[in-house]
């Protein structure tokens, strides 16, 4: 492997907010004062020990970190193989780690003053966690949904409109995440003055990729010192499932310096590379510049943003953090893909062997696992971040599987 | 840049005629290349000054919904980076005075590659590029390689610019700066005429380079209103809305691009021209 001579892959970003050729701060003047003034409060409050302080109390008492690290034995037993490891970041609250972010976020904004929260959401699940610390802290939220996901994701929607959220269908270009996110930034141009943007992924311009890493590091910090002190030993395979990224830079970042610890990615295949119907940005994707960063981006031979394709709409997006472009380019993390159909299965062996019903996001991750843990021996480990519960998908996975709820409900 | 170039002789020409620039702009291509050409041609008849033309982009995040739906027309009927420079290139043949603008976003630039870029926008007679998505601080990317090949390199500065600010932008711009009136999206509110004033003093302190002003401006006497303070004024959603206006389940009609250019004419008034 060609990696160059790094002292450190913890040390990103440069002061211009690049890894690498990647990142960066691609956004339109008027933003460009607000966007160096979130990043001056950031460095301040990041170091803050009040700040660090109120965001361990959220953390613990209101999200209920730390999340368990489990050993799921049956799932190894079933595989035969690695001893795999769960990081059950979908026993947060809002069933996601989403809310790791949001809550570090709001905490920013309101000591910068702001007075209005504004974001954007693709399956809903950020939208629901910006929409519950919006509740908790008292700021009025604005969250931009595509209108096809309002469809796709009727009760996430209700969920925002329960915790007091007003949801602004987008119809702009296809109506989907990219969409929601151009028009979320809109909105921020217009409101520069009040109003603070809190992206849901380690995306966007300099320093979100930054400090979304580092709000969701806290899955990666725990995670390996639970490991440390359980098996005495690093894992010897990390594993997490990729949209933009957060979940997964949240649990690499800490491991990136332990050599002996494989790191694998996983993009989201949709119907398969081939058919260019994917959200596999690395794996089918260019360098570009989009929503601020400069990254690997689904897009045509005219440099236009080709919509992303995947069963889980948390995944649906065809971009992803410049933070993995580089980790990708440097080799230090392995990029895989995995299809809708692999997420299936692996979806329904989780619900099988161990009774957790796993988000479809990081189904895709468990069909990696699926696949490597047999050709392992059975001293190896492997840890997986388990970063959502499906719940919210049970509808998509019936429909996938041609199972009409309502009448199979009637049958029993 | 050292040799008089077409904004330089326009501007010029202008102040001598004691009047300022109508401004226009068009998505390229938009409703389809065709029907865009033959407006782009007709344009410095009809009375615009320099032509502003908007390089198409599957996510134009600074611009409202007019402007949006332009881009996914002209997208949707085939058009490309290239056809954009090739558009040009045909004004070219008719039209050696007008200054053309290309405005838009970096991405198709970036997949286009930088350098092959600014060569073939300068064969096609490109007269300077404002991409929105770059700024002050991505300089390397763009900025520094249009300078050195002696592409203008125009600068949008906004309300949220203040004094320390300004002085970051306005460092490596050429051409005109363009001021833009309001915090937000293109063809929304438009801005106060004080503050405007006020914006455009503040900037006159910072740079000799000649002022344009745009964002919400509909009508001659906005344009007008603008010019008493400013050298141009920048037309660019009000005209697309002609054209949106003139299609028909998908077709054109037969009126549109009279229709646009009758448009420009009125604006023109604004500009105090013949």
């Amino acid at each position: 492997m060609n990696r160059p001579a790094l002292e450190s892959y913890r040390s990103g970003p440069d002061a211009k907010g690049h890894f690498g050729i990647f990142g960066g701060r691609y956004v339109a003047e008027t933003l460009m004062p607000l966007i160096l003034e979130v990043e001056k409060a950031y460095y301040q409050y990041r170091d803050d020990e009040e700040f660090r302080e109120e965001l361990a109390y959220f953390s613990k008492d209101y999200v209920g970190r730390p999340s368990p690290l489990y050993f799921a034995k049956r799932l190894t037993e079933e595989l035969g193989g690695a001893r795999v490891f769960f990081k059950r970041d979908e026993l947060n609250h809002t069933g996601a780690h989403k809310i790791n972010n949001t809550l570090g976020q709001i905490l920013l904004a309101k000591r910068m003053g702001k007075k209005r929260i504004i974001a954007e959401t693709g399956a809903g699940q950020h939208g629901v966690a910006t929409a519950t610390v919006c509740a908790l802290f008292d700021l009025p939220c604005v969250v931009y949904m595509g209108a096809k996901d309002i469809e796709r994701q009727a009760p996430n929607v209700f969920r925002m409109k329960l915790l007091g959220a007003e949801i602004v269908p987008v119809t702009s270009g296809t109506a989907t995440l990219k969409d929601a996110m151009n028009d979320a930034l809109r909105d921020w141009v217009a409101n520069v003055e009040d109003t603070f943007y809190i992206i849901g992924t380690a995306a966007g311009p300099h320093p979100y990729p930054e400090m979304v890493r580092d709000f969701q590091s806290v899955i990666g910090l725990e995670a390996r010192e639970e490991f440390l002190k359980r098996e005495e030993n690093l894992p010897d395979t990390i594993i997490a499932c990729i949209g933009g990224g957060s979940n997964a830079i949240g649990l690499f970042h800490p491991f990136l310096d332990d050599e002996s610890v494989e790191i694998i990615g996983v993009e989201a295949a949709g119907h398969g590379i081939d058919t260019g119907e994917h959200a596999a940005s690395l794996t089918g994707g260019q360098p570009g510049v989009l929503h601020g960063n400069r990254t690997y981006l689904l897009q045509d031979d005219d440099g236009q943003i080709i919509d992303a394709h995947s069963i889980s709409a948390g995944l649906d997006y065809p971009g992803i953090g410049p933070e993995h472009s580089w980790l990708h380019e440097t080799g230090r993390v392995k990029y895989i893909s995995v299809t809708d159909s692999e997420a299936l299965d692996a979806f329904q062996l989780c619900c099988r062997t161990e009774g957790i019903i796993p988000a479809l996001e990081p189904s895709h991750a468990l069909a990696h696992v699926a696949k490597i843990a047999p050709k392992m021996s059975s001293d190896k480990t492997i840890l997986m971040n388990l970063c959502g519960r499906g719940d919210k998908d049970v509808f998509a996975v019936a429909e996938a599987l041609g199972v009409n709820i309502a009448t199979e409900t009637e049958k029993a | 840049m050292n040799k008089p170039d077409r904004l330089n002789r326009c501007f010029a020409k202008l102040q001598q005629e004691g009047r300022g620039a109508l401004v226009t702009f068009l998505t390229a291509g938009d409703p389809d290349l065709e029907t865009a050409t033959e407006i782009l041609l007709g344009l410095p008849r009809a009375g615009a000054d320099i032509i502003e033309l908007g390089m198409p982009f599957s996510d134009p995040m600074a611009d409202g919904p007019a402007i949006q739906l332009a881009n996914l027309r002209a997208l949707g009927n085939g058009m490309t980076l290239q056809k954009t420079l090739d558009s040009v290139a045909k004004f070219r043949e008719q039209d050696t005075d007008t200054p053309i603008i290309l405005m838009g976003y970096y991405n198709p630039i970036h997949y286009f590659g930088v350098q092959g870029f600014i060569d073939a926008a300068i064969v096609a007679g490109v007269d300077g590029l404002i991409i929105v998505d770059l700024p002050p601080e991505e300089d390397e990317e763009l900025c520094h390689p249009c300078m050195t090949a002696g592409l203008n390199w125009i600068r949008l500065t906004t309300p949220t610019s203040d004094d320390h600010r300004l002085e970051t932008v306005l460092q490596n711009s050429s051409g005109f700066v363009y001021y833009v009136s309001i915090a937000g999206i293109t063809g929304t509110q438009s801005a106060a005429q004080n503050s405007v004033e006020e914006a455009v003093a503040r900037l006159k302190r910072h740079t000799d380079l000649p002022i344009a002003v745009g964002f919400g401006i509909k009508t001659a006497e906005q344009v007008a209103e603008i010019l008493s303070v400013a050298e141009g004024a920048v037309v660019g959603s009000a005209i697309v809305n002609i054209i949106a206006q003139g299609i028909d389940a998908g077709i054109p009609s037969a009126d549109l691009v009279n229709n646009v250019h009758k448009f420009v004419g009125e604006l023109a008034r604004g500009t105090g021209r013949g």
